[in-house]
């Protein structure tokens, strides 16, 4: 909401200048080296930036709670194991639950035929030099996956810790896979994803024994940045701990729409 | 960097609600706590605008603090950094503000 007018986003544009020039907006000329020209006015906005992604995403989900349909946005850096946890997914779950998977890559479809050959119906998206999905990429992915009431899909996000944080897509909730081969320090680091999980995956539990990765760590750090983030442990890889996992995506509900 | 992306949006969103009219300067709140940073942002507006009737617009950028309450000992502060960390040690805060990204205003010829 506006602090200046109590207006929502987008709403409200007053006009300032010859015809109604404020003494605040005076001030605010004077503070600045900006030369004061008789015919330049002062133009309030007051609009959030991102706030046509905001909109897009917004309709994303109202499209997604129609179709009783669940998204969950699942993000990491490379290689944390995002499209091998997947493939997982679709296999162990096959016949129980309905998964779709929209996959997000900078290049190549390689992702997509790796969840397609594991069962599941995928869209590939690939964004060339943007480094994150949006809201209006996920809403034509959707509409090309067309997935059927009551299942789930899943967003694989571009690998990247910054970026995907800022663009709602319209997910019901966020996921954060992370793996003990990064180092425990990462939600520390990039406290912008972490700070808005729902979920915390830490992968690679099997490689435990070989790396110096700190458990406790990890989780003491993650409470500081997501005190309400959930932590599971588990291994794409052999499979250690992907139950609870396929438990919380089993219980995971709709939330309502705002 | 998804800078170019935010820069993207913002001068989209300008040109979305003043198209006819000549922008020379473009006011952005970045909150600290907001993800963004305002030097990559100042590097992309000049080469986002390029053509547009925002093509030569100063930017003029705010960045307000950011506002945490401890949820252990109910204080407000401000953070140093990312770090949202209380006074009394305690790293469970629930962000108040900072983390807008915003245009407050333009101004137009």
């Amino acid at each position: 909401m506006c602090g200046t007018c109590g207006c929502s986003p987008g709403t409200i544009i007053s006009l300032h200048g010859p015809a109604g020039h404020s003494e605040e907006d005076h001030d605010h000329h004077a503070a600045h080296n900006h030369p004061h020209r008789d015919q330049e006015r002062t133009i309030e906005l007051q609009q959030k930036v991102l706030a046509k992604n905001d909109e897009l995403a917004d309709t994303n989900r109202r499209w997604l709670h129609d179709r009783g349909v669940l998204a969950v946005n699942l993000m990491s850096s490379p290689g944390s194991g995002k499209t091998t946890l997947l493939e997982r997914t679709a296999r162990e779950l096959a016949g129980q639950m309905s998964i779709s998977v929209i996959e997000g890559d900078q290049e190549t479809e390689l992702d997509a035929r790796r969840i397609l050959a594991a069962g599941s119906r995928v869209v590939q998206i690939n964004t060339g030099a943007g480094c994150h999905l949006d809201a209006e990429m996920v809403a034509r992915g959707l509409r090309a996956l067309d997935p059927p009431g009551g299942s789930i899909v899943v967003i694989e996000n571009v690998g990247n810790l910054v970026c995907p944080a800022l663009f709602d897509l319209g997910e019901a909730a966020k996921v954060v896979l992370a793996s003990v081969t990064e180092g425990a320090d990462k939600p520390l680091k990039y406290p912008n994803m972490f700070r808005q999980a729902d979920l915390v995956l830490l992968n690679k539990t099997d490689l435990l024994p070989y790396v110096d990765f700190d458990v406790t760590r990890y989780s003491s750090y993650l409470r500081q940045m997501a005190p309400d983030a959930a932590l599971l442990q588990l291994s794409a890889t052999s499979g250690d701990g992907t139950t609870a996992w396929y438990d919380w995506l089993r219980g995971r509900r709709l939330p309502p729409l705002d | 960097m998804h800078e170019l992306a935010v820069t993207e949006s913002l001068v989209d969103a300008v040109i979305a609600r003043l198209p006819d009219k000549r922008v020379t300067c473009v006011r952005l709140e970045i909150g600290a706590m907001s993800g963004v940073v305002a030097d990559s942002v100042r590097f992309c507006f000049d080469i986002v605008t390029e053509g547009t009737n925002l093509d030569g617009a100063t930017l003029e950028i705010t960045q307000p603090p950011a506002s945490c309450r401890c949820r252990i000992c109910d204080v407000d502060f401000e953070p140093d950094g990312p770090f949202a960390l209380c006074p009394c040690g305690s790293a469970e805060v629930t962000v108040l503000a900072g983390q807008d990204l915003k245009i407050t205003s333009v101004l137009v010829v």
